[in-house]
């Protein structure tokens, strides 16, 4: 057969945003996958405490003050994360930079937040099926809030480094950005789930 | 910022082919020798590691299962302790679902998805290369374990409280629970690849309509990964929280439930048989139109029919827990779903006989496999209809009828096509042909022994038969149809090693192939056989659902990639709208330390909870390194 080029896109971008590129759908389909495994939790936390005589089994409700300290904290980054996701978008280096490092701050301070949430949970994971729940829940969401602050971290300074003016780097951050939105949305029914449930 | 155009680059307009195939293979290519083997990223290589580590494991279960039928060949017999016999059940199931079944399909789909859409590699192949590794860690370390004496004992659904702390003695659940993790997670990673494969990199002009039914199929085996594996990773997690760390899901004295374990477990367990079977159609809508030498008859019925089944897969689960007491409502609704999912394979059936009528059939070794697939397949489906029912269910839950019905399932509707398509893309895996008459041998003594094996296990099911006994008495009438049984299965293993043979002596003396020695109508033989690094020096334009056959004498490309690095062209999700020219990453030895350190920590993980703590800076420095700009002709943009 001879081969005929019938069609050239050599003037094409070599990257982009969003939906254009590999990277979004990657994440989006890890946060269709780690959504699940969320949804699948809290439906084992619902499971057990339909079939329990009381809920909690033999404590009180979790303090809720730490856990809601976690959410106000996760809400007021979401302006900055948008912003930085605009800045990211129109590939504005130095914006780009102090959002970052204001993401930075915004992703540590609800960690340490979580410490004490840990410590007002008022049950340990080994006293019945109902803390090892409460653990397991809030295990799984510190872990993405771990890996995301991580990610941000490194990503910060990279974006301090010769490699930062790039375009891919600029599609980097709005990943990130997009799946910070992600860690924020799921901590809202993950808080229902620890806090209100028990008390309805 | 889209990058200026420099008209100094290095394109693939220029009219010297031969110079640009060489260009392009040294580019993509991977180095030789043990550098090359560690950090390759190339789809086809770690495609083709993955089918020949599945089928290693296959020979282990395989094995595993030789001995369990040597013992129940006859009455009262001491082959094996009941407590090795425990492992051995258990070990040859989890292997073969987890270690070979969905592993070979995705191996298959990680070496032919992006042939078949007309591009160089998948998306993220770092996370490729990784995904392989922790899936071969995952199952040595289930082996080495049974080796020392730690084999898992609880079947492979790993029933609590059998595989609770109470009863699961030493490690040996404990290592079956962490092999989920360490498959699901390579799982995961393949199905997110594949996805984004299909969406983004599909050829110029390969519209929705346009994918082969095997992408398709892959695609949808993705989406029900994606969906369902979660499941398993959450409850194998459970599971091993409560016995390593003592807490409570599974535990009834402390609030927990064992039937949470039942559903979490069948809410990926029902799907998984769908994520096995589904590529397995794939593969046989793909070969039957060369074989009958007509396109697919209802194409876009047996697309849909596809989606179908995924989306019903996720609604069957409970027909794996009739027998324990569930409200009745509950049963009804699940038994006409199960029921129901007949449906959508029942038309992917019917479009296949249409295509078979209206068509001019060749009976070369892959059609013999697809018409065992059909038969064997129906078999399967009719005693699957019979146990949605509750009554009859109850009747022979937990006897051999259910073991005869799920290998006709399983073995019928995926390895048999999986066979046949071993014959089919030979060829294109090594530019040889298969032997043909030993083919046809292979595929006769397959079809015969794997219905004297199994066949007969449905009327000692109905005779009572339960699984998992290592033995049974001289009194019962029972060790005729075993001995038949096992007479049927040493044929079939045998009918494996023929296989094995002619793959050794067609790999050294076959027929050479050619590109297409089929007169196959998808991309994956417009590419040499076997294929160059780059997999098409050219990128095709996609005019037809059956490219080949449509464009016979002038084959259309696009032109305008860059030559003097690793590219792709990135097209829109539906209509395959050229978008981007994309890099595509270079080798990477990241990819190996990662799944080094992730393995050593789930294995750590086993004997001390520390070891998450210990093993999170070794991953996140191997990640960092991963991820971490090189500044390749690839970073640009």
């Amino acid at each position: 057969m001879n081969e005929k080029i019938s069609l050239d896109i050599s003037h094409l971008p070599n990257h982009g945003f969003g939906p254009r590129t590999l990277t979004w759908w990657g994440t989006l389909a890890f946060m269709s996958l780690e959504g699940t495994g969320f949804v699948l939790a809290i439906g084992s936390y619902l499971f057990l405490m339909v079939l329990a005589p009381r809920w909690p089994l033999s404590s009180l409700p979790p303090d809720p003050v730490a856990g809601a300290v976690v959410m106000l904290l996760l809400l007021a980054s979401v302006p900055l994360n948008k912003l930085l996701n605009r800045w990211a978008h129109a590939e504005d280096l130095p914006r780009v930079q102090y959002g970052l490092i204001g993401m930075c701050i915004f992703g540590i301070l609800p960690l340490i937040a979580r410490g004490f949430e840990f410590g007002s949970l008022r049950v340990r994971w080994d006293t019945d099926a109902y803390g090892s729940l409460v653990w397991f829940l809030l295990g799984l969401h510190t872990a993405h809030l771990l890996t995301d602050v991580a990610d941000t971290v490194v990503l910060t300074a990279l974006m301090f480094t010769r490699h930062a003016r790039n375009g891919r780097r600029f599609n980097d951050v709005a990943d990130n950005a997009f799946y910070w939105d992600f860690v924020v949305l799921t901590w809202l029914p993950i808080f229902f789930t620890l806090y209100i449930v028990p008390r309805l | 910022m889209s990058a200026p155009r420099d008209a100094a680059l290095l394109r693939d307009t220029s009219p010297d082919l031969d110079d640009l195939r060489a260009r392009l293979t040294a580019i993509w290519d991977t180095p030789r020798g043990l550098w090359g083997f560690l950090t390759t990223v190339d789809h086809k290589k770690i495609g083709i590691r993955y089918i020949v580590t599945a089928f290693f494991f296959l020979s282990l279960a395989g094995l595993a299962a030789m001995v369990m039928r040597t013992q129940l060949a006859g009455p009262n017999r001491h082959v094996v302790t009941p407590d090795l016999y425990d492992e051995l059940f258990t070990m040859h199931g989890t292997t073969m679902m987890f270690l070979f079944a969905v592993p070979v399909m995705e191996g298959i789909g990680i070496y032919f998805v992006p042939l078949m859409i007309g591009t160089r590699n998948v998306a993220f192949p770092r996370l490729n290369a990784f995904s392989y590794w922790v899936y071969l860690f995952g199952g040595l370390m289930l082996w080495v374990a049974f080796l020392f004496n730690q084999g898992a004992d609880a079947g492979w659904f790993s029933y609590v409280p059998l595989a609770g702390p109470l009863y699961g003695i030493g490690k040996r659940s404990d290592f079956w629970a962490q092999m989920i993790t360490y498959t699901e997670l390579s799982a995961l990673a393949v199905a997110v690849e594949i996805i984004t494969t299909v969406f983004k990199m599909r050829a110029p002009g390969m519209t929705l309509d346009r994918i082969p039914i095997f992408v398709w199929s892959i695609l949808v085996m993705a989406f029900m990964i994606l969906f369902a594996m979660p499941a398993v990773m959450v409850s194998s997690t459970m599971l091993i929280l409560d016995r390593l760390e003592a807490t409570h899901f599974f535990d009834v004295s402390a609030g927990g439930d064992v039937l949470l374990w039942q559903h979490l477990f069948w809410f990926f367990g029902h799907p998984e048989v769908y994520i096995i079977f589904v590529p397995g159609t794939g593969m046989v809508s793909t070969m039957l139109p060369v074989f009958v030498r007509r396109p697919t008859f209802g194409h876009l019925a047996i697309v849909v029919s596809l989606m179908a089944t995924g989306f019903m897969s996720f609604g069957l689960w409970v027909h794996h827990m009739f027998v324990t007491g569930l409200p009745r409502l509950g049963e009804s609704f699940f038994t006409a779903s199960s029921m129901s999912i007949a449906v959508p394979t029942g038309v992917q059936f019917f479009c296949w006989l249409a295509t078979i009528w209206g068509g001019k059939p060749r009976f070369d070794t892959p059609f013999l496999f697809i018409l065992g697939f059909i038969v064997v397949f129906v078999i399967g489906g009719l005693s699957g209809v019979m146990v949605a029912s509750v009554p009859l269910d109850t009747q022979v839950h937990d006897t051999y009828f259910v073991v005869a019905h799920l290998h006709y399932v399983l073995i019928g509707g995926a390895v048999f096509p999986l066979l046949g398509a071993i014959y089919y893309w030979f060829p294109k895996f090594t530019g040889r042909l298969l032997d043909e008459t030993l083919g046809k041998v292979h595929f006769w003594l397959a079809l015969i022994s794997f219905n004297l094996a199994f066949f007969p296990m449905h009327i000692l099911g109905l005779e009572g038969m339960p699984r998992r006994v290592y033995t049974y008495p001289s009194d019962l009438p029972w060790a005729d149809l075993n001995l038949l049984s096992t007479i049927g299965a040493l044929l079939f293993a045998a009918s494996f090693l023929l296989l094995f043979v002619n793959i050794a002596v067609s790999l050294r003396s076959g027929a050479l192939s050619g590109d297409n020695p089929w007169d196959a109508p998808t991309l994956e033989w417009a590419a040499a056989s076997p294929p160059l690094p780059q997999n098409f020096t050219r990128i095709p334009l996609v005019t037809s659902r059956e490219p080949l056959w449509a464009e016979r004498r002038d084959w259309p490309v696009v032109g305008g990639l860059r030559a003097d690095r690793r590219e792709s062209v990135i097209t829109r999700v539906t209509d395959a709208v050229p978008q981007m020219l994309d890099s595509s990453p270079q080798i990477s030895i990241w990819p190996f330390i990662a799944a080094i350190a992730s393995s050593l920590t789930l294995l750590g993980s086993i004997f001390t909870g520390w070891a998450v703590i210990g093993g999170m800076l070794p991953i996140a420095v191997a990640l960092i390194f991963w991820f971490w700009p090189k500044g390749t002709k690839e970073d640009e943009s």
